[in-house]
C-alpha cells in the first residue's frame, strides 16, 4: 500500500498536498484499493465552498457508492475534468492523475487536524 | 458465518471475502470489471458451494414436485434440468430453483444459499399436507461443493479434464462421471450467460479440482471470478435474483418468469392466486433500463416517468461490458409501456431508456 511521505491524510482517507495557499485532494491508494474498480465520480463545481468533514463529491465502484469529505474548508479553484470520463484513475493512480480538486485554504489552522503518513499507516493497520 | 470447502484457497489467493446469504465468500479476486471480461472472452471459475442441494427420492417424486412448483415437469426426461421456482399459496416466489431429473423418482433442487433452510421447510411442509407418501426430502448441501466454470473457453477446458463427451451434454442437460477423477455432477448450465458448466462434487475433493481447472484452464486464461463478477453478469443478461426481482410479494408473472409459470399443466402451489391476478391484471412489470448519460442506478432508487414515481430499481450497476448505467425495474404496468423514465440518484434524476433485455 503506497502511502507518500509528502501528503497529509485525513480518517476518511482523503489525501491532501499543500502549497502554499492551495491545496490539492484526492482518495489514497488504501481507499480506492477498499472500494474496487471505481466506475462513477461526482464532483463539486468550480467556485463552491467545501466545509471540513462535509462530503464534496461521491465515488462510486461496481459494488459500493462512497462520500467524499472534504479535508479542509475552501473555495474549489480545480476540478479534475478528466476523471468523469476515466474514473478508473483513481485506481490506476490514485495520488497522481486520479486527484480530484483544488481548494484554496481558508483556515491553515485545520491542517493541523491531519494525519502525517506515519500516522496514518498506523491508522489504517489499525 | 459459514465457510465453503474452498474457503482456505480463497484466503491464501488474496481474495476480498464478504459476507453473503450467511456465508463468507469470495466478491472479487483480481477485480470485478477484469473478472466479467474474462468470463465474457475466454472462461472464469466460481465457488458456488454456498448453494443448495434438496434431493427429492420417491415413487411419487415427480407427482410431489409437479405440485409444488411453477413450471412442468411433464417436458423434461431423465438427465435434463430445468429452471423452475416455488410459490406461495398467494402467488409470491418462495424460491427460484434448477431442477435436475435423474429420473422419474429422483430429482435434484439446487436453490439459493440463503434460502436452503426456507425451501426445505417449505417443501417438508406441502409434504406433509400432500397424499404423497414414501418420498424422501434430504438437503444435501453440505455433501456438494458447486464450481461453475462459465465462458466461451469453459469446453474446451473441462474437456482436458474428462472422459465424458461434453458435446453431447447440450445446454441446461447434465451428465455424471469423472473429472480430474473425482465423480460428480457436469451440468451445462450458468447464471453468466455464456456456455458453461457447473458442478456438482463431494465437499472434500473440491481444492484439488479448483486447482486442476486452474492448471488445465491457466493457457486459455481461466481465472477465478467472484460474486461481484457474477452478479454484474447475470444483471447483463437480465436474469432475475431472490430478494432482488423476486421476492414473498413479487409474483413471477410480474418478474419476467411467464415462461416457466405453466398454468394449464393442472393444479400446484399457487396457481390459482396466478390466474386470479392474471384475470385481474398484473400491477406490476420488470423492465430493462439503460442510462443515456454518466451515473450508476443501485437498488431502491426510485424509478419516474413525467417527474412522477412509478416503480423502483430491483437491481443496478455499471455494466461492464457497455460501460454504461444499467438497472431491472418493478414499475406500475401503465407506465411500464413508455419508452423514457428516469432513475432518481441522490440528488439528480438521470434519463434512462427501456431497453429489451438482455442488455448484452
Amino acid at each position: 500500500m503506497e502511502i507518500p511521505e509528502e501528503l497529509k491524510y485525513t480518517e476518511e482517507h482523503e489525501w491532501v498536498m499543500v502549497e502554499g495557499d492551495v491545496a490539492t485532494v484526492g482518495i489514497s491508494d488504501f481507499a480506492q484499493d477498499q472500494l474496487g474498480d471505481v466506475v462513477f465520480v461526482e464532483l463539486p463545481e468550480v467556485g463552491e465552498e467545501v466545509q471540513v468533514g462535509k462530503p464534496f463529491g461521491v465515488v462510486e465502484s461496481v459494488k459500493a457508492v462512497s462520500d467524499v469529505y472534504a479535508p479542509l474548508t475552501g473555495e474549489v479553484l480545480e476540478v479534475n475534468d478528466d476523471l468523469p470520463d476515466d474514473p478508473e484513475m483513481i485506481n490506476t493512480s490514485p495520488y497522481g492523475d486520479g486527484w480530484m480538486l483544488k481548494i484554496r485554504i481558508a483556515d491553515t489552522a485545520e491542517l493541523d487536524d491531519l494525519m502525517d503518513s506515519d500516522a496514518y499507516q498506523a491508522f489504517i493497520e489499525g | 458465518m459459514k465457510k465453503t470447502p474452498l474457503n482456505r484457497i480463497h484466503h491464501e489467493s488474496g481474495a476480498r471475502m464478504v459476507e453473503f446469504g450467511g456465508w463468507e465468500m469470495p466478491v472479487q479476486y483480481a477485480g470485478v470489471i477484469a473478472e466479467h471480461l474474462n468470463v465474457r472472452r475466454a472462461a472464469g471459475l466460481f465457488d458456488v458451494s454456498h448453494m443448495g442441494e434438496i434431493e427429492v427420492a420417491g415413487p411419487q417424486a415427480f407427482d410431489f414436485l409437479q405440485q409444488a412448483t411453477i413450471n412442468d415437469l411433464a417436458a423434461l426426461v431423465d438427465g435434463q434440468v430445468q429452471y423452475n421456482a416455488l410459490c406461495y399459496a398467494d402467488g409470491g416466489v418462495v424460491d427460484d430453483l434448477t431442477l435436475y431429473r435423474f429420473d422419474r423418482q429422483r430429482f435434484m433442487l439446487c436453490v439459493n444459499a440463503a434460502n436452503t433452510d426456507k425451501d426445505f421447510s417449505w417443501l417438508r411442509k406441502l409434504l406433509a399436507e400432500s397424499p404423497f407418501s414414501d418420498l424422501v426430502l434430504t438437503d444435501r448441501s453440505p455433501e456438494f461443493a458447486q464450481l461453475a466454470l462459465q465462458g466461451p473457453k469453459a469446453a474446451q477446458i473441462l474437456a482436458r479434464l474428462t472422459d465424458l463427451e461434453l458435446a453431447a451434454v447440450n445446454t441446461y442437460w447434465f451428465a455424471e462421471g469423472q473429472v480430474a477423477g473425482v465423480e460428480m455432477i457436469v451440468s451445462r448450465t450458468g447464471y453468466t450467460g455464456e456456455d458453461g458448466f457447473e458442478l456438482y462434487l463431494p465437499a472434500r475433493a473440491a481444492e484439488t479440482v479448483w486447482r486442476q481447472l486452474l492448471q488445465a484452464g491457466a493457457a486459455d486464461g481461466l481465472a477465478p471470478a467472484g460474486l461481484g463478477a457474477r452478479d454484474t453478469l447475470r444483471l447483463e443478461k437480465g436474469y432475475a435474483l431472490y430478494g432482488h426481482e423476486l421476492s414473498a410479494d413479487i409474483l413471477p408473472l410480474e418478474a419476467r418468469l411467464g415462461w416457466i409459470t405453466k398454468l394449464d399443466k393442472g393444479d400446484f402451489v399457487g396457481r390459482q392466486a396466478l390466474l386470479a391476478a392474471q384475470a385481474q391484471g398484473l400491477k406490476r412489470n420488470l423492465i430493462g433500463l439503460r442510462l443515456t448519460g454518466p451515473g450508476v442506478p443501485r437498488e431502491g432508487y426510485p424509478v419516474l416517468q413525467d417527474g412522477r414515481e412509478v416503480g423502483y430499481v430491483t437491481s443496478g450497476t455499471m455494466s461492464p461490458s457497455l460501460r454504461q448505467g444499467i438497472a431491472l425495474a418493478l414499475v406500475d404496468r401503465a407506465a411500464a409501456s413508455g419508452s423514457v423514465f428516469e432513475i432518481a440518484i441522490r440528488r439528480r434524476s438521470v434519463v434512462a431508456e427501456k431497453v429489451k433485455l438482455p442488455f448484452v
